[in-house]
Parts: structure tokens; C-alpha cells; sequence
């Protein structure tokens, strides 16, 4: 056994348990230690002359940046050991099932892959949150929890922009993984967060399709520069369009042209009815030959000097959600909200807005829809960044906190209770402000 | 143990001691001064005083401490850091005239080598303003560790594990870990003469047990320094140049 570990042996406290799994990198090990009740996992590197250095370096990196995160979609941090004496990590034993295990039995369903997506995508949004790009993004690093959070595991390869970077000016190795890996990264980019969304469009395809949209991991990586994908609803037939626009577009080889948040994946999965349709979405078959040819002088000639780094900012690509109440057309808080989200909305570049109406049971959802768009179109917004619901129910102030949660809202506008209406304490406003976990803006009319 | 690590003071007296006043309320146990304490600024004799007092504090000697006793050759300093260092000579008593030439260039321990440049002949007040300048200084000093100022920025240097040195931009109050079995340079940026447009002062603390290296920016009453600047009698760039800190 490596390091001559071995079941029962003790590290620092922690008691080996059953081997789980032996990768060229690394060993894994069922743990446990007397006062920790969370079923464990400890990794051991392998160190050695004979082993690849890349196991240490991997272990440095992820030993480094895994304590620092926090949330549902990562392990727990419990303790590591310092790398001259025992170097190991041990982290909760995530319980579910690993996405690579879930495709050994073909494609799945769409509806299927979009709530795997979504999953995906808000674990992503919660790593590119805490400043780390994961960039080795795939089915094999992914394990569902029963509620159907995805958990990332590995960060072998990730980058932590508060960090200095031990796989900086690395070539040899730290680019991923072949079927996955994105084309800046084959560059040497390692800071750019939209290529984990690129890996995610190749995990959203595989999903979908069962197959890899770049070919077998041991095709020439570079083809990604040029080579288009087969559209993926030729492979599978029951694709709707605009699961194919959202896959398509994640796996944009320039990555200004992919989506930026992952966030904004995970709303258009939820959201279907809700995807802007472009020329992606129709593809019926690859582009022809010369079309290809194009493609790859282009990117030639754009990637004959590296990539320039994107320092685009999450904050600059914010989902914001005003709820506008439709039921009073002649609110006086109308025109005051509409004004707070257009000054909102001139420091982003690229933002969602989100308006929701919350209406009585029984009321013609398409009536309210119609003033929500009503109440949006003077601030001009182009379609793409704008989505319009109206939802059935008689307790707006969880509808909209739901709907904030769910969707990784940014921000929440909405008006303040109206002058003798009801008190603060009991006003949507408030309740929203207790429930949610983003920052509220509320709009109140000025009294002269 | 936590060491506080300041560099080009420059005669900033409330520039210091907010830095001071910072590390000391996170319970830095020792004090290391990365040359410069002089220069540019309107308050040396008091800056001396505050060093001076410090028990047990680590000072080495910058090119600005150099020429209050030194002579320097024309290229070296400018015309403006020239004008302050003759009016600073007429500041400062004999005593600590003598004690900046008293200074040494380097302070080397088992893991840390601290010095105002380069550890690659620091004589010759080389700007370590890039990898292979960084690499020089690392591999002269031979230590897991190399402190320096000079350039003004606060920077991070480190050899990567295929052997390169990579530079690194820190984030101000975010713990960096600095593992020893690397080598790492640190340009922990400057006290009392910022230029990196951002008016606040900069200083590092280090913390040998968990081998993290913490960069500060610290607000400090820069509108009083460039006050005392013009009362001093000193050219008003150098007031105007500590609002914009640049």
C-alpha cells in the first residue's frame, strides 16, 4: 500500500478506514476521529522520487484553497497535514452519486440534464463568488448530494485569484482535462472563470448527448480553436432549441461570447421559455468545410499572442429582480422603482433583469404580464437581458424571496409599503429583507 | 512570531505611525525597518525618534539613509529627492546622522534576509521590479525568505515548482500562505510615499508559525504630512504628490 498506509493505521489522530479509490495523484480514505461524527474522507498525495510531481503540486494547490471554501457545493474542510512531515487533507465524505457514474448508462433525458445543469451552474456561480475558478470541470468531479446540490470536488488545478498561482507559467501540465479543457486555458490563462463554463457546455453536451463535443479526450485539444461541435440535438433528437442555444453558447471558443455568470446559465436552464433564440438554437448539422477553414484562420490570427486575462468582475454581470406590483395600475411607486433600477443598471454591462409580479389566484397571468412589460419597456432594455413572470399566489413576499434565492439574485427592488398601507413590520418589503440573502433596494416615494 | 515589515518611511511621521498603530493592535511582536526612513518628507528627526524607541527593532540602511552621509552620484537621485536630502542633512542633529550610517545594507537570519533593494549586491540600489530581478535577489540571498522595499508597489514574488519566478499582485488584508519550502520575495511597498495612485499607506505583516504574509493599505492624515511639507519649506510636489499617491 502507498506510503505503507494502511486500514486501521492512525494519522494525526484519524483512523484509516476502508481504501476508496487509487489515482495516479492521489490515495483516498474512509477516516474517522473521536469527537467528529460527519462520515470523512482523507487524501494522501503521492510523494516519493518516483512519483509525478505533479501529485505534490496539485496537493499544495488544494490543500491551499480548499479551507478557504465555504457552502454547500464543496466539500467541508476538517484538517490537513503539513506537507514535509504527513501531507494529507481530510474533508467531509460527500454522500450521492457521482455524475460520471450517473452517464455510464447513456444520455439522459433533457429535462433531466437541465436540472442537472442548473445544479451545476449554481455551484460554479458559489465558487466564482469566493474567487476561485475550479478549471478542471468534469462529470468524474461532481457529486450530486441527494437534494441534488452539486458538489465540486478536486482542486488539484484551481486558481484562487487572492493566491499566488504555484501552476503560473506552468506548460506540461495544469491545463485539465482533455475533453474538457477550454481553449484559453490551452493558452496558459488560468484566471478567467467563464472557462469553467466552457468545460460546463461540454458537460452539458455529454449529458445530453452521450457524446464529447470536442471528440475522445485523445484528439488534438487544440481543435477547439476551430472545430464547431456537431449541433448536439443531431445527436439528440428530442433536444428542444433552446437547450441547444445554452449549450452551444457556453461552448463559444472566445469566451466574450459565452455566457459570463454562471449564474445566468442557471437562470436560462430554469427558465427555457425565457432564452433569447439566436442562429445557435437552429443548427441542424456542423458548418461546412470552408466555413471551418474560417473559423480556423481566425482563431489563428487571434491566438497568435496569448489571450488577454477578462478582469470582467462578477459585479459587473449582476442578476437583479424588481417585483413591480401589477394588480394597481396607477401606483405611484411605478415611475419611482423604474427610475431606482435604471440607475442601478448603468454600472453593469452585462446584467439580468428579473421582473416579477405576484398576483391573486384565479387572475389572467397574461394580463399582468403585459403591464409588467408595459411597466419595463420605457428603460429600452434589449430582450436578452430581460425576463418577465407573473406567479400565481397569495403570499408574495415568499414568492419573491424564492425566486431570489433560486435564481442567485443579486439584488431585489421594490417599493415600500404606500403611505397607510401596512406598517413596516408587516409589509412585503420588510419580510422580503428578513428572507433573503442578497442585498434589498427599497424604493420609498419622497413627501414633500 | 509576527514582524511587522515597513518600508521607505521617507520622513512620514503619521504615515508610520498609523502603520505602527495597525500592527501593533494585531499584536506584531518585533519591528523591521526596510531602509528609507529619510527622504522626500518633512519629519525625519521625529521618524528617527519613533525607530529608535523601538526595542528590538530591525533597521536597514535605503539609498535615501545612504546619502545623508554619502554623497551620491548623479544618476542615483533625482533633482527633487536631492533637494530634500541636503535640506534633511541641516534637519537631523550629528547623532542620527551617524546612526543612519551606522545602518547595515543587509540583516540575514536562518530563513529571512531583509534588505532595502536587491540582496544581489544591494550596494547598488538595483530596482527589483520584475522576476528576473526578483530571481537575482533570491538566489544572492539564499534564504526561503527575502523582505525588501525600493520600489513603492507592494509585490510577491515566488518560484514556481517548474522552477520560474512568477510575480503575484496581492489583495490588501487577504493572508497570503507563504509555505518555506519556496522562495518568496516580498516588496511590502511604502510607508510614507505611496505611487500606486491609492493616498494610503502600505506595510506587510509576517507570521513565521503559519507561514502566511499579510499586505496592508492603511489610511492615514496624508493632508497633514503635505502641510507640514509646505511649511517646511519643501518643493510642493511632494505634497501634491502624497494626495494623489502617486
Amino acid at each position: 500500500m502507498l506510503n505503507g498506509l494502511t486500514p486501521g493505521a492512525e494519522i494525526d489522530g484519524f483512523t484509516l478506514g476502508d481504501h476508496v479509490h487509487g489515482g495516479a495523484m492521489s490515495t483516498l480514505f474512509r477516516v474517522t476521529k473521536p469527537g467528529l461524527v460527519c462520515p470523512l474522507i482523507m487524501k494522501v498525495p503521492r510523494v516519493g522520487p518516483k512519483e509525478p510531481r505533479e501529485a505534490i503540486i496539485a496537493f499544495e494547490t488544494e490543500a491551499m484553497i480548499v479551507p478557504t471554501l465555504k457552502g454547500p457545493h464543496v466539500p467541508a474542510f476538517v484538517a490537513s497535514g503539513a506537507l514535509e512531515q504527513t501531507p494529507y487533507l481530510v474533508t467531509e465524505w460527500v454522500d450521492g452519486r457521482n455524475l460520471e457514474d450517473m452517464l455510464a448508462g447513456g444520455p439522459l433525458a433533457p429535462a433531466e440534464v437541465a436540472r442537472i445543469g442548473a445544479a451545476l451552474a449554481d455551484g460554479l456561480h458559489s465558487l466564482h463568488q469566493q474567487d476561485v475558478v475550479h478549471l478542471d470541470v468534469k462529470p468524474e468531479n461532481v457529486i450530486l448530494r441527494e437534494d441534488g446540490t452539486a458538489v465540486f470536488i478536486d482542486f488539484g488545478f484551481a486558481h484562487h485569484a487572492r493566491y499566488p498561482d504555484l501552476l503560473a507559467e506552468e506548460t506540461r501540465f495544469g491545463v485539465g482535462s482533455a475533453a474538457y479543457v477550454s481553449p484559453e486555458q490551452l493558452l496558459g490563462t488560468r484566471e478567467d472563470r467563464r472557462s469553467d463554463l466552457f468545460a460546463l457546455g461540454v458537460v452539458l453536451y455529454e449529458m445530453a448527448t452521450g457524446k464529447f463535443a470536442f471528440g475522445e479526450p485523445d484528439a488534438d485539444v487544440r481543435n477547439r480553436f476551430w472545430i464547431e461541435p456537431v449541433p448536439p440535438s443531431a445527436l439528440a433528437p428530442d433536444m428542444p432549441p433552446w437547450m441547444q442555444e445554452i449549450i452551444l453558447r457556453c461552448l463559444e471558443p472566445r469566451s466574450d461570447l459565452r455566457y459570463q455568470s454562471a449564474a445566468h446559465v442557471a437562470f436560462d436552464l430554469r427558465h427555457p421559455e425565457q432564452v433569447q433564440l439566436t442562429e445557435r438554437a437552429a443548427k441542424a448539422r456542423r458548418t461546412g468545410i470552408v466555413a471551418h477553414i474560417q473559423r480556423f484562420l481566425r482563431a489563428r490570427a487571434e491566438h497568435g499572442a496569448r489571450l488577454r486575462s477578462p478582469g470582467v468582475l462578477l459585479s459587473r454581470t449582476p442578476i437583479i429582480l424588481v417585483a413591480i406590483d401589477t394588480a394597481h395600475l396607477d401606483d405611484e411607486r411605478h415611475p419611482a422603482i423604474r427610475f431606482a433600477v435604471s440607475q442601478l443598471l448603468t454600472f453593469s454591462k452585462e446584467f439580468r433583469l428579473i421582473c416579477l409580479t405576484v398576483i391573486p389566484p384565479l387572475a389572467t397571468a397574461l394580463d399582468h404580464l403585459v403591464r409588467l412589460r408595459t411597466w419595463v419597456s420605457p428603460l429600452g432594455l434589449p430582450s436578452q437581458r430581460l425576463t418577465l413572470h407573473a406567479v400565481e399566489s397569495a403570499s408574495p413576499a415568499e414568492v419573491i424571496a424564492d425566486f431570489a434565492r433560486h435564481n442567485n439574485v443579486d439584488m431585489v427592488v421594490l417599493g415600500a409599503p404606500s403611505e397607510g398601507g401596512k406598517a413596516w413590520s408587516q409589509s412585503v418589503a420588510s419580510t422580503v429583507t428578513a428572507k433573503v440573502r442578497c442585498s434589498v433596494h427599497v424604493v420609498r416615494l419622497k413627501r414633500r | 512570531m509576527l514582524t511587522a515589515l515597513f518600508a521607505d518611511v521617507h520622513s512620514n511621521l503619521p504615515a508610520l505611525q498609523a502603520c505602527l498603530r495597525h500592527a501593533r493592535e494585531r499584536a506584531a511582536d518585533r519591528f523591521v525597518f526596510l531602509g528609507d526612513l529619510v527622504g522626500y518628507g518633512p519629519d525625519p528627526a521625529e521618524v528617527l525618534d519613533v525607530v529608535v524607541g523601538i526595542e528590538g527593532a530591525i533597521v536597514v540602511k535605503g539609498n535615501h539613509d545612504e546619502a545623508i552621509e554619502v554623497e551620491p552620484k548623479t544618476r542615483e537621485l533625482n533633482d527633487l529627492a536631492y533637494a530634500v536630502i541636503v535640506w534633511t542633512r541641516e534637519a537631523l542633529p550629528a547623532h542620527q546622522r551617524q546612526y543612519l550610517s551606522s545602518l547595515p545594507l543587509v540583516v540575514k537570519e536562518t530563513d529571512v534576509c531583509f534588505v532595502h533593494s536587491s540582496a544581489s549586491r544591494p550596494e547598488r540600489w538595483e530596482y527589483v521590479e520584475d522576476a528576473a530581478a526578483a530571481q537575482r535577489s533570491m538566489e544572492a540571498a539564499g534564504t526561503p525568505y527575502v523582505f525588501s522595499g525600493h520600489v513603492h508597489n507592494q509585490a510577491l514574488y515566488f518560484k514556481t515548482p517548474a522552477g520560474k519566478t512568477a510575480s503575484f499582485r496581492p489583495t490588501p488584508g487577504s493572508p497570503v500562505p507563504v509555505p518555506r519550502r519556496r522562495s518568496w520575495l516580498a516588496i511590502v511597498g511604502s510607508v510614507g510615499q505611496p505611487r500606486d495612485g491609492n493616498p494610503k499607506a502600505a506595510y506587510a505583516l509576517f507570521d513565521d508559525v503559519a507561514e502566511t504574509l499579510t499586505f496592508f493599505r492603511i489610511p492615514y492624515d496624508h493632508l497633514a504630512t503635505a502641510s507640514r511639507i509646505q511649511a517646511a519649506g519643501l518643493p510642493t510636489m511632494l505634497a501634491e504628490r502624497l494626495l494623489r499617491g502617486d
